[in-house]
């Protein structure tokens, strides 16, 4: 049992965080939330880079790898809070000409919300008459659809890993600030009720980190549904533990927690109903199909 | 990153199943919680068992991924858990096979292997469980004895032990973790005084015990004098680090029991109480997998176990509490009735968030060891 990321897989996610730093570091962040529009270059530099098409077989054009290296990568896009329908575009790459090369956005209808459906290229579920929200994410616009769309097991496992890479930005992010900020003549990470805070967050981002690998290794739709409920929980209530670690600099727009917890919220309802993936694992209980 | 086993470790799990298969049913009839010879018997017959059929020294020798198909095993077939045998096989025994002498190893191992030989752990002191390093019970050198008094507490299994891992203050002057030493103590040595103490489940897990002057060999200090806080370090990376795998697993039984007792009693059809244990299926899922993620990293590290273990164990004792909550909430009224099943379970649940280390500790160990912030207060 090898269950820890094998060197190429490692050498994968070092690649995608080395990309992702270089082109969507920090001041990009920051800039993308004041243009809000989608950066079609680094769509299609992802896209070069195999992000899309990582699944593909080989004969089809693409990396042919599985969806061990495919949740390794998403935790890093969500690392870096890289804003776009990415897990829409990545689940059709193969079936919409475009996508594996990051031609082409794709967006999907999702726990009866489209992302990004004025950015992107192509739809797929039903978002006639979708109403625009004033989203509380700067980084995504929202649609509400009128269909809640059929729930997909990769979808929500592709967007717990992203959840996982957000969780694990939150938590460094918390433990960095614990670290320089000073009050009272210390570290504030010196105080046990913030040493707390930041080791909760740690234990739910490691309890959620082995769900999700599992659930891309065994490819189980309860793994996935289990996967899904930790990895909220940690990217949610992580970010939400951030803030608090903040003090009043967290509550500002320039500091980023907000735009973690922001996009955590937003994947927490666009991976599909909360209470179905429950019941889905409440029906494992008694041996029931999933 | 894969969870596929290697064609040997299949066959062990094989082998260990149809062992079990067969060897379960000759069990004598399990003892009542409160007769503690009896359980003592009990433990160490399936002890001998285990021996017999040369899997007595899994938990020492075998490689992680072979010891979690052990425990994952034995606990689905609902083999005994180790019981009396906890201290011996998952710290004394190998705190001595990692420090002690090559006489010590042959002394003290294979009693604890072949079920002969019970051992409790004489750390906590009235005034020293959180703040260990503050213990007070004193050790001074008289020829080739040490002569020991103080006062132990909490100390399980104290009342059947033969030996008890002890530590003891050797040097008063010495800074707090230098002062410290681990002897191996007979129970029955001269001055030793036992008194049961009883748990709020209403049973004698543990006990006081009072040591008046008590002579233990200087033979039968493991690592150098004053050296025990290093000694005891080793031992508790091993009690957090393993001693919790089978339970998950047993764990995951119980919660699939808790909802078919709630379709019978018609506790299934509230949409609220689906939903909680659903949320538990998630939680011991992921508990399982890092379960799996600690031992394959601990493989592929060489087999200490590391700090990961308080990350997983504060986790893994609120879950528990909250799975025996969920029971109680199914059972509804007859959650109160300790003659219904998970009653007592719930009140011994309630021991996880603080024996081994409390939560707090943990989140210390978390925050300033793993995390690197600075030093708490
Ligand atoms: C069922 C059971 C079996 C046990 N078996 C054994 C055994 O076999 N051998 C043995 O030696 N011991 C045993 N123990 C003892 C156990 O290790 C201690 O109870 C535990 O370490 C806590 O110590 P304490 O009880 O003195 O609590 P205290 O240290 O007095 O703690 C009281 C409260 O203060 C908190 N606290 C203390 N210090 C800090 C701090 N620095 N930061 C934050 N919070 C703090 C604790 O978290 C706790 O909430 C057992 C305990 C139980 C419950």
């Amino acid at each position: 049992m090898r269950f820890q990321p094998t060197e190429d897989q490692l050498a994968l996610r070092a690649g995608v965080r080395g990309l992702l730093e270089r082109r969507f570091g920090r001041d990009a962040l920051r800039a993308a939330v004041d243009s809000g529009g989608l950066d079609r270059r680094l769509w299609r530099e992802l896209g070069e880079a195999g992000f899309f098409a990582l699944r593909l077989p080989e004969a089809e054009g693409g990396v042919g790898l599985g969806l061990p290296e495919a949740v390794l990568a998403f935790e890093e896009a969500g690392r870096a809070l890289l804003p776009g329908p990415l897990v829409a575009t990545h689940l059709a790459a193969g079936t919409v000409p475009g996508a594996a090369t990051g031609e082409t956005v794709v967006t999907a209808v999702h726990g009866g919300l489209v992302t990004w459906l004025d950015g992107a290229d192509v739809v797929r579920g039903d978002a006639a008459g979708a109403v625009p929200l004033r989203s509380v994410d700067p980084l995504t616009p929202l649609h509400r659809a009128a269909v809640a769309g059929a729930p997909d097991p990769l979808f929500m496992l592709l967007t717990a890993a992203e959840q996982l890479g957000t969780a694990g930005r939150a938590g460094e992010l918390a433990v960095r600030y614990a670290r320089t900020r000073e009050q009272f003549g210390r570290p504030i990470g010196a105080f046990q009720a913030v040493q707390r805070l930041c080791a909760e967050s740690l234990v739910r981002v490691e309890v959620a980190r082995a769900a999700v690998y599992a659930a891309a290794v065994t490819a189980d739709p309860v793994d996935m549904a289990a996967a899904r409920l930790l990895a909220d929980e940690a990217a949610v209530r992580g970010a939400r533990d951030c803030l608090q670690v903040h003090g009043g600099m967290g509550f500002t727009w320039e500091a980023d927690v907000h735009l973690c917890l922001k996009r955590a919220w937003v994947r927490a309802q666009c991976g599909g109903s909360v209470t179905e993936s429950e019941e889905l694992l409440a029906g494992d209980l008694l041996g029931e199909p999933a | 990153m894969d969870l596929a086993h290697t064609p040997e470790e299949d066959e062990f799990r094989a082998r260990l199943r149809e062992w079990l298969a067969k060897a379960l049913p000759s069990l004598p009839p399990k003892p009542s919680p409160d007769d503690w010879p009896g359980r003592r018997a009990y433990d160490l017959g399936w002890q001998r068992m285990l021996y017999d059929a040369g899997y007595a020294d899994v938990h020492w020798d075998a490689s992680p991924t072979t010891r979690l198909i052990f425990l994952e095993e034995t606990e689905k077939a609902g083999a005994p858990y180790v019981g009396a045998n906890f201290v011996g096989l998952l710290h004394a025994g190998p705190t001595i096979a990692a420090e002690g002498t090559a006489g010590q190893r042959a002394r003290w191992l294979p009693p604890i292997l072949r079920g002969d030989e019970v051992w409790c752990q004489g750390f906590s002191e009235p005034d020293a469980g959180s703040d260990l390093a503050s213990l007070r019970t004193r050790a001074r050198k008289d020829g080739d004895h040490y002569v020991v008094s103080g006062s132990k507490i909490w100390t399980s299994h104290a009342e059947v032990a033969d030996w008890c891992e002890l530590l003891v203050r050797t040097d008063g002057d010495a800074p707090r973790h230098r002062g410290i030493t681990w002897l191996a103590m007979p129970m029955d040595a001269p001055g030793v005084t036992v008194r049961p103490l009883r748990t709020l489940a209403g049973s004698t897990e543990f006990a006081e015990v009072f040591l008046d002057e008590v002579r233990v060999p200087v033979a039968n200090r493991v690592g150098e004098e004053n050296d025990g806080w290093r000694v005891t370090m080793v031992t508790l990376s091993f009690e957090r680090g393993t001693a919790f795998v089978g339970e998950v697993v047993a764990c995951r039984r119980v919660l699939g029991e808790v909802a078919r007792e709630a379709r019978a009693n018609g506790r299934w059809d509230d949409p609220a109480v689906r939903r909680r244990l659903g949320r538990l299926n998630a939680e011991f899922r992921a508990l399982w997998r890092l379960t799996q993620w600690n031992v394959s990293e601990a493989e592929a590290s060489g087999g200490m176990p590391g700090v990961g273990g308080s990350v997983f164990k504060l986790r893994y004792s609120r879950a528990r509490q909250e799975l025996y909550d969920a029971a109680a909430e199914v059972l509804g009224a007859a959650s109160l009735d300790l003659d219904r099943r998970w009653v007592l379970d719930r009140l011994s649940s309630l021991s996880y968030t603080i024996a081994a280390g409390t939560s707090e500790i943990q989140r210390n160990i978390v925050a300033e060891r793993i995390l690197g912030l600075p030093k708490g207060r």
